[in-house]
């Protein structure tokens, strides 16, 4: 992630106005009793983790990551539907770079690489369209996965093809949804939150308006945030203020990025292509109306259609110590983990959430624990 | 996948943009966006410009925060964290 700051950014990193938040979130705190603020988003955790905020906070005032990274929730059926497909002469699977060494019962992409299919890393669908472009002679599959941060460029990708068609590409729809999994998530005995920060990307898409439930029905108090420390600080300070007020509400804290309607092209595009339907999520199982799937128009990009393969159902994992599935829902830390950093490290990973950028237990590893 | 990374748009080409970012640049994609022009800011995520940054509310957010004596001037936190001590 490139570091350089725009102009008037540097103060989002200010030191002095750092201390001053973490002083006034003390003092907000204080007396409260044990909280819990759970943050969506992988990119939250690495700024968390980035800036030592864990460390500048009230021992009475936790951060729980919770599910926020879309390579470690994609089901291990979608990983073997990319292999089975790279296995068809002519196939290539285009992929988002995270997604190579996420391990399964049969393996990785990039052991079905080294067993001869060709499994090519790309930035942007956009890379994947062109690839389709230059190689007529080949079908260029795009294992489409993200949240809707990413499902937005997909989306226009394809709505783009309606005008410039392309015979020889089609795509793995493994996209999910956000607000509808929190919807189910906290519905769950399992869960106990004081507040949310919510993803300051994924709102940049959808806006605000579709976290109401989380106020309305749940009573949480939720702020949306960006990712410098002056962000994550601000928001959380909101967030205290209105547990302190009895509020729930949602605050935009990120405004500067973030319109209360989103960005309606966008959320347009997406409706255009896809439709909710229900969504499997490693480690999860099935949960209702959290995954998108491709409208009848544009079915035809659909690759498991397209070249006559079956849906495949989500295999049991072996029990190899990994917790993923706790990591995920914010209910263990990596650092709880047995196989933490001994015998899951991203050089050989047991699970999804030590091998993406966004991985909970990545994260942890890289900057040494929790901090 | 939040990961997007703020930068200015130099010059755009249809729907495409070149933008920069500490002399880096990179070709984007618009078609998210409504209008864009160079000089604006936006957030590349995946390689498409998926929300402008407005600089004026970010001075607005930094303004409020100024006048609750929070300043943001002076030293910058680096990446491997911040000295509770201040030091």
């Amino acid at each position: 992630m490139m570091d350089t700051l725009l102009p008037a950014h540097d103060r989002f990193r200010g030191k002095d106005l750092v201390q001053r938040l973490a002083e006034s979130i003390a003092r907000l705190a204080e007396g409260l009793g044990p909280l819990s603020l759970m943050h969506v988003c992988g990119t939250h955790e690495r700024s968390v983790n980035r800036f030592g905020l864990r460390s500048l906070l009230p021992p009475n005032l936790r951060i729980i990551a919770g599910p926020g990274c879309p390579v470690c929730v994609c089901p291990v059926s979608d990983i073997l539907a990319a292999r089975n497909l790279a296995l068809l002469p002519g196939i290539v699977i285009a992929t988002f770079g995270d997604m190579v060494a996420v391990p399964t019962p049969s393996g990785s992409l990039l052991d079905a690489r080294r067993d001869g299919a060709d499994i090519r890393v790309i930035f942007s669908v956009a890379d994947a369209l062109r690839m389709a472009r230059a190689e007529p002679e080949k079908e260029i599959v795009f294992f489409s996965i993200g949240f809707e941060t990413t499902t937005a460029p997909t989306a226009a990708a394809l709505v783009s093809l309606a005008l410039d068609p392309l015979p020889n590409f089609s795509l793995i729809a493994s996209n999910r949804v956000v607000p509808p999994a929190l919807d189910i998530l906290l519905g769950s005995e399992e869960f106990s939150i004081d507040g949310l920060i919510l993803p300051g990307h994924v709102s940049v898409i959808i806006g605000t308006g579709e976290y109401r439930f989380l106020a309305d029905r749940y009573r949480l108090s939720c702020a949306v945030a960006g990712f410098e420390p002056v962000d994550l600080l601000v928001a959380i300070r909101d967030i205290l203020e209105q547990i302190r007020s009895g509020k729930a509400d949602i605050q935009n804290d990120y405004p500067r990025a973030v319109l209360p309607e989103g960005n309606l092209k966008a959320k347009k595009l997406m409706a255009e292509v896809f439709e909710e339907c229900d969504g499997v999520w490693r480690g999860l199982g099935l949960l209702p109306g959290t995954g998108l799937g491709l409208r009848s128009s544009f079915q035809a990009y659909d690759a498991m259609r397209k070249f006559g393969l079956e849906p495949i159902p989500e295999p049991a994992e072996p029990d190899t110590g990994c917790i993923c599935p706790r990591v995920i829902l914010g209910l263990a830390e990596p650092e709880e983990c047995p196989g933490f950093a001994t015998a899951c490290r991203p050089e050989n990973p047991l699970g999804p959430c030590m091998v993406s950028e966004e991985g909970t237990c990545a994260i942890r590893f890289e900057y040494g624990g929790m901090s | 996948m939040c990961v997007a990374t703020p930068m200015r748009i130099i010059e755009v080409n249809g729907d495409e943009a070149k933008v920069e970012l500490g002399g880096v640049t990179r070709t984007i994609s618009l078609v998210l966006l409504e209008s864009a022009a160079p000089g604006d800011y936006v957030l590349i995520h995946a390689g498409f410009a998926i929300g402008k940054v407005d600089e004026e509310e970010a001075k607005l957010t930094l303004d409020a925060l100024a006048e609750c004596g929070l300043d943001g001037d002076g030293e910058v936190l680096v990446d491997d964290g911040y000295a509770a001590s201040g030091a």
